[in-house]
């Protein structure tokens, strides 16, 4: 568990450099081909710092607002706070803070940076459709997210992930009104070679980034599921709310493509196919609750 | 001649390092345990605080189940003043039982079921019951790790060395995860 925890602090810083030297290259290309020049690299860094640091200690509030998530007191829902305030003891955490979003589709996600900020968010519909040891096992999932660091890495992730779509979209387009001017003659050979790469960042960047994405947050899954069924040591309890989950047909309207693999559950509820298994941002259901009656079996 | 006197200075420095990181893993895991029973002793006070407005409201409704009003009390004021770990636990289990009595009275008054008040309280209890129980299974799992740290070789030389004695677990009977789920 503290192997994982190192793992993901160090994966977040990872991160953000590959993301810093991306944008700087892209920033260099985008110079190169238009007259800026090293202005590019200069202004590509100041962003790319703006955004890495704005993602570090805003990105939860950016999607609890884009999830159009409201704080709830303990007045509001006592259940739910009782609940959270017991396996953040089991935990050894503190509690984490309490948002809801109103909708039936029942579903969960957990964010922040660290566990002394982090919050846990809920549908009303989840509170509605579960009973309380189903729910002690979602909640343990994401007390587990929140433990493992896994909240920050995923919470970059969303933000990062937009931000190099959105500057190779960026680059694209310069081709356009920028890529066809040349400063002079003999620079010509090295601007079609840096168009050329330039192109195939453009294209690729966004890609990978969402794979690498998908396949890092499916195996989060996993073990969000293992270990927050060591929580409440029983893991039935999530098994039943997994299956609960699934069987419900309902998309939850306030997610998207961007912060689909911070749910619980996929919130999107896509197509079922061999080619989207790769664009999955979660593992099959089938597959989650036969590994967590597995360990209730060998737990009894 | 000097190498040997080097390679025994790396030994010792080496062995001086190790007493020093297994005596203060001890004593983190020391001060975690008391940090985790102060978490359940705080859990622990916050029931007993609850059950004289919870036997008040069903007294409301049920004024004639006078026995199991007393049994209540006298298993907090017990569960109160018990001494050391072991004592807790015993008296932990009896009021327990004595709560699942005084719920099985409230069943049969609809009327008292319905009222906001009780089920105020009872989502405060259950919720309560649920925090001690994992309060619990911190402490019981740092005893544990505690415990192993304590007689395994070689940090049980090192442990014996500056007297850290084992801890009692806190056990409380098992009741079963369906019973808690029932009170809703």
């Amino acid at each position: 568990m503290y192997e994982q925890i190192s793992s993901n602090v160090r994966k977040s810083w990872a991160m953000i450099a590959i993301f810093v030297v991306f944008v700087v290259l892209l920033g260099y290309i985008f110079g190169e081909l238009t007259q800026f020049g090293y202005a590019g690299v200069i202004i590509a860094l100041v962003v790319a710092i703006t955004m890495s640091w704005t993602s570090y200690y805003y990105s939860d509030r950016i999607v609890l607002t884009m999830s159009r998530a409201r704080p709830v007191k303990k007045e509001e829902f006592p259940y739910l706070y009782n609940v959270v305030e017991g396996l953040a003891i089991a935990a050894d955490i503190p509690t984490p803070k309490m948002y809801v979003i109103e909708d039936t589709a029942p579903n969960a996600f957990a964010t922040g940076r660290d566990p002394e900020h982090s919050a846990i968010v809920v549908t009303t519909g989840l509170l509605e459709k579960l009973n309380r040891v189903e729910l002690e096992g979602v909640i343990a999932h994401e007390m587990s997210h929140i433990k493992n660091y896994d909240i920050r890495f995923a919470t970059l992730v969303v933000v990062m992930v937009g931000s190099v779509t959105l500057l190779s979209d960026w680059l694209l387009r310069s081709f356009w009104w920028g890529g066809g001017r040349r400063r002079n003659e003999d620079r010509g050979e090295i601007n079609v070679i840096l168009m050329v790469v330039g192109l195939i960042l453009a294209i690729l960047a966004p890609l990978i980034a969402q794979l690498m994405r998908l396949a890092l947050s499916r195996q989060r899954e996993f073990l969000a599921d293992a270990s927050g069924a060591m929580l409440t040591r029983y893991p039935e309890g999530l098994a039943g709310a997994l299956e609960k989950l699934a069987a419900d047909r309902e998309p939850l309207e306030v997610a998207n493509k961007a912060t689909a693999h911070l749910y619980i559950v996929n919130p999107l509820k896509n197509l079922k196919g061999s080619v989207n298994n790769l664009f999955n941002t979660h593992p099959p259901m089938e597959e989650r609750v036969k590994k967590l009656k597995e360990m209730a079996f060998e737990a009894n | 001649m000097s190498l040997v006197w080097v390679v025994l200075l790396i030994l010792f420095v080496v062995i001086v390092l190790s007493v020093i990181a297994t005596y203060n893993r001890l004593i983190t895991l020391r001060n975690r345990i008391d940090n985790a029973w102060a978490q359940i002793s705080v859990q622990l006070k916050r029931r007993y605080d609850l059950i004289p407005n919870l036997v008040e409201t069903v007294k409301g409704y049920a004024a004639h189940e006078k026995e199991v009003f007393e049994k209540v009390t006298k298993a907090r004021t017990q569960a109160i003043q018990a001494g050391n770990i072991k004592e807790q636990a015993s008296a932990e289990n009896m009021l327990t039982q004595t709560l699942k009595s005084l719920f099985a009275v409230a069943e049969a008054y609809p009327e008292l079921k319905a009222n906001q008040n009780f089920m105020m309280l009872q989502e405060e209890l259950a919720g309560t019951e649920s925090k001690i129980a994992y309060a619990r299974q911190f402490y019981n799992d740092t005893v544990m790790r505690f415990h192993t740290l304590i007689q395994s070789f070689p940090s049980n030389v090192v442990a014996s060395i500056f007297g850290f004695k084992e801890r009692d677990y806190f056990e409380i009977e098992e009741t079963s995860r369906e019973s808690v789920e029932v009170k809703f």
